[in-house]
C-alpha cells in the first residue's frame, strides 16, 4: 500500500446520504478480472444528471468527495473504491460508512474520513469556493478560513495507511500462532478444520 | 472472561480469536471461505504476483453464479454452450482456472450442485454452525441462519484469507432484535426482514452484529432463517445470526461436507452451548411484535422504503428528516410513483422469482402454492423464475412445481443470481417495474433505470396472477396444495 500522509485540495460536494455501492458502480463494470479503469463507470448515473457536481470544471481531478450518512451501503464489491481511486480520489467525507466499504476503502489508501453532521455542512459549503486538508497524523480536517475539525480513526488502521503497510505481510508475521491454533482447533474441533467431502446420505 | 455472560456472537468470536494486538485490533481464524466469480479475479492475481499460496484450499469452496446466463447450458449433444458476453466468459473462465489451479475445490457450471454461492454453502453442509464464514459478497450474512458468523468482505480481504486464512477486525457491537408471537397467514420472513429493515433503517445496523431472537425465529424453517439474516446487511449490520437448535441440525445431518459419525455427535454437542447466556448485555435491542407485520412491499430506491401491502406510497413531508424527505422525492420521481397511491394499484409487468435471500425450495414451493390452476396477468410480459441451486431445482421438477410455474407463464430457468443484480442478460427494462423476491431496490439494480418493488415469493406470485401489487391474503389457495410437505 502506498503510504498516506496529508490529502489538500478540491472536494466535490456530492452531500447525497445512502449513496450504495451500486451507484458508485453499477453492476455492469463488475466482469473486469482487472482493478484498473473503473474510473469511467465511477458514479454513472448521477453523472448522467445535467448540474451534477462532477461535471463543474473546478472539481476535475478533485481527490476529496464530500457525502451524508450511510456512504457506500450495499454490496461489497470492492470496484467502489478502485473505481473511486480511478477517477482520482484519495479521500471521502461523510457521517457514516457503511463497514464494508469503509473497509475497502481503507486497504486501497482511499481515507474515509467521519465528522458529525454539522461539520460535513459547513465543509460542503466551504467546498464549493474553496480548497481543503486533511491531515491524517493530527487527525484533523482544515479549511482557509480557520475551521479545525478533529476525527476518529482506528489506530491500526492509521499506522498502516501513514507507513504504507502491507496488511497480508503484517499477519503473516503471525504465522506461528496461526498454526498454534489450527492446531489447538483441530483437537478440539476436528471436522471444523478438516472438513471431508462424502456422497450425501 | 470465564464467567461474564456472553452474546452468541461473542462466544463464536472469542472462539476464533488468534492473536488479540494492543490497539484492540484481533487477528480472527476463518473457518470457511466461499468464492465467486466477481470479487476474486484480483485476488488471486495479486496472490501469483506476490508468490504466494492458498493457506488451506481445503477451507475454500468456489462455484459461479454471478455472470452466469440461465438460459440452458448444455446443447442437445451434451457439449457446452458458449457465454455470449465476452466478459463475462472472461470471468468465469479466470474461476475455472484459479480454483484448481491453487487446489480448490471447484463446482462447475453444469455440475447438478451449483447455485447461488449463499444457497450451496449450506446446501453442501460446507457453512456449518459455529463457523466463521466469509465471501467476497455482502449478503454472506445469510449462512448466519444456521449459526454461523458469517459475513461479506472486499476483494483484498479475499486475498488475505487466502493467503493466511485470518482477517485482522475489531469485534462489533452486538444488537438483539426481538420478535415474539407468531407471524399471521400469509406473512413470510421475507415480510418480516423488510419489516425489521423498515424499523431499524438501512443504517440501524452499522457496527453491530444482529442476533434475531424471540419465538418467531425458534419455529422458523432453515429457509426463512436464511432469508432473515441475508438481509441484515440491507439494516447495515454485517452479519446476522440465529442460536442453531435441532431444526438446523436436522438440516444439516448426512450433507456432503457435513460431519459424520462421532465427529456428528461431538459437533451437535458444541453446537448445542452456541446460546446468549442469560445475562448477556446487547449494545442495541429493538423487540417487534409479530402480530404487528403483515405483507410487506417495498415502494423506494431503499430497502428502509418498506409499507405493508394494503398501505399507500407515503407523501415526502410526512418525513421527519428533511434529507430523507428530499430522498423519498428522488426515490418517487425515479419510481415513478405519486404519493398516495395505493400500493394495490400498482402494476407490474415484471415478475422476478429468484436470488440468494428467495431461491429456495420452501420458496418456490410458496409461490408455486399461489400460482396452481392460475396464469400470469396479460399485462405481465415478464416473469421468471430462477432456482437458488441445479439441486433445488431437481427437488422442484420431482414436485411438479416447474409444471405449476410454466402452465401460469413463468419461464423455468437455470440457477444464478440473474435479475437480482442484471450482471447477467436478465434485466428489467428501463422504466418498466418489477415484482422482486430479491434484496435491494437501488437505483439501476436490476438493469438502467429498472423499477423493483421487493416481495415475498408467494407476494411475487400475488403479483403475476393480478398484474399489479396484490395482498396474497386475498387470492383463495388451490385445494390440493405443494406446500403440504
Amino acid at each position: 500500500m502506498k503510504a498516506v500522509s496529508t490529502i489538500e485540495g478540491r472536494a466535490i460536494p456530492l452531500g447525497l446520504k445512502n449513496i450504495d455501492t451500486d451507484v458508485i458502480i453499477p453492476a455492469h463494470w463488475l466482469k473486469t478480472v482487472s482493478r484498473e479503469g473503473l474510473g469511467e463507470g465511477a458514479f454513472e448515473t448521477i453523472r448522467a444528471t445535467p448540474g451534477n457536481p462532477f461535471d463543474v470544471e473546478d472539481f476535475a481531478q478533485a481527490p476529496i468527495l464530500i457525502a451524508g450518512d450511510n456512504f457506500g451501503c450495499g454490496s461489497s464489491r470492492e470496484h467502489a473504491a478502485w473505481a473511486m481511486l480511478d477517477m482520482g480520489l484519495a479521500a471521502v467525507i461523510a457521517p457514516s460508512f457503511s463497514d464494508i466499504f469503509a473497509g475497502n476503502a481503507f486497504k486501497n489508501g482511499i481515507l474515509a474520513v467521519e465528522l458529525p453532521q454539522e461539520h460535513v455542512d459547513r465543509l460542503l459549503e466551504v467546498a464549493k469556493e474553496q480548497p481543503i486538508t486533511i491531515d491524517l497524523e493530527n487527525q484533523v480536517v482544515t479549511t482557509p478560513f480557520q475551521d479545525r475539525f478533529a476525527f476518529e480513526i482506528d489506530p491500526f488502521r492509521k499506522r498502516c495507511l501513514l507507513e504504507g503497510l502491507d496488511e497480508i505481510g503484517l499477519t503473516l508475521g503471525s504465522e506461528s500462532a496461526i498454526t498454534q491454533h489450527e492446531q489447538t482447533r483441530g483437537g478440539a474441533l476436528p471436522w471444523l478444520d478438516k472438513p471431508q467431502r462424502r456422497e450425501a446420505a | 472472561m470465564g464467567n461474564t455472560p456472553r452474546t452468541l456472537y461473542e462466544k463464536i468470536w472469542d472462539q476464533h480469536v488468534v492473536e488479540q494486538r494492543d490497539d484492540g485490533t484481533c487477528l480472527l481464524y476463518i473457518d470457511r471461505h466461499l468464492v465467486h466469480e466477481v470479487t476474486s479475479p484480483q485476488a488471486f492475481d495479486a496472490l501469483r504476483l506476490a508468490g504466494r499460496q492458498v493457506r488451506r484450499p481445503d477451507l475454500t469452496l468456489a462455484v459461479p453464479d454471478h455472470n452466469l446466463p440461465t438460459t440452458p447450458r448444455v446443447a442437445a449433444d451434451g457439449s457446452r454452450l458458449p457465454i455470449e458476453d465476452a466478459q463475462s466468459a472472461a470471468q468465469l473462465a479466470a474461476l475455472e482456472r484459479n480454483a484448481p489451479g491453487f487446489g480448490i475445490d471447484y463446482i462447475d457450471a453444469v455440475a447438478p450442485e451449483q447455485g447461488i454461492v449463499h444457497v450451496v454453502g449450506p446446501e453442501q453442509g460446507f457453512s456449518l454452525p459455529g463457523a466463521t464464514i466469509v465471501c467476497g459478497d455482502s449478503h454472506t450474512a445469510a449462512h448466519g441462519g444456521i449459526g454461523a458468523l458469517a459475513f461479506g468482505i472486499g476483494t483484498s480481504e479475499v486475498e488475505h484469507v487466502l493467503a493466511t486464512q485470518t482477517l485482522q477486525l475489531r469485534r462489533s457491537k452486538s444488537m438483539e432484535v426481538r420478535v415474539d408471537g407468531a407471524l399471521g397467514p400469509g406473512v413470510t420472513p421475507k415480510d418480516l426482514i423488510l419489516h425489521i429493515i423498515g424499523v431499524i433503517g438501512t443504517a440501524g445496523g452499522t457496527g453491530h452484529v444482529i442476533e434475531y431472537r424471540g419465538e418467531v425465529f425458534r419455529k422458523m424453517s432453515v429457509e426463512g432463517r436464511l432469508t432473515v439474516c441475508n438481509m441484515s446487511i440491507e439494516g447495515g449490520a454485517r452479519a446476522g445470526l440465529i442460536a442453531p437448535d435441532d431444526i438446523v441440525f436436522d438440516y444439516l445431518r448426512g450433507r456432503p461436507y457435513a460431519p459424520r459419525g462421532d465427529d456428528w455427535d461431538r459437533a451437535v454437542a458444541w453446537w448445542r452451548s452456541l446460546v446468549t447466556d442469560d445475562g448477556a448485555v446487547f449494545d442495541k435491542s429493538v423487540v417487534i411484535d409479530a402480530a404487528d407485520i403483515e405483507p410487506t412491499v417495498s415502494w423506494g430506491t431503499s430497502p428502509e422504503d418498506v409499507v405493508p401491502v394494503g398501505g399507500t406510497v407515503p407523501e415526502p413531508a410526512s418525513f421527519a428528516d428533511p434529507s430523507k424527505q428530499e430522498a423519498a422525492r428522488k426515490s418517487l420521481d425515479y419510481m415513478g410513483l405519486e404519493p398516495g397511491m395505493r400500493i394495490e394499484d400498482i402494476a407490474v409487468e415484471n415478475v422476478f422469482i429468484g436470488s440468494c435471500t428467495n431461491s429456495r425450495i420452501e420458496d418456490l414451493r410458496a409461490a408455486a402454492q399461489v400460482l396452481e390452476g392460475r396464469t400470469k396477468a396479460l399485462n405481465v410480459r415478464w416473469a421468471i423464475v430462477v432456482p437458488g441451486s441445479g439441486l433445488v431445482k431437481r427437488a422442484a421438477e420431482a414436485e411438479g412445481l416447474d409444471r405449476i410455474f410454466t402452465d401460469a407463464g413463468f419461464e423455468w430457468r437455470e440457477p444464478g443470481c440473474s435479475a437480482c443484480l442484471a450482471m447477467n442478460p436478465d434485466k428489467v427494462p428501463p422504466g418498466e417495474r418489477c415484482a422482486s423476491t430479491s434484496n435491494r431496490n437501488f437505483v439501476g439494480r436490476q438493469g438502467p433505470g429498472a423499477r423493483t418493488h421487493l416481495v415475498s415469493p408467494a407476494m411475487a406470485a400475488a403479483a403475476a396472477v393480478t398484474g399489479r401489487l396484490a395482498d396474497v391474503r386475498k387470492l383463495p389457495l388451490a385445494k390440493r396444495t405443494v406446500a403440504d410437505h
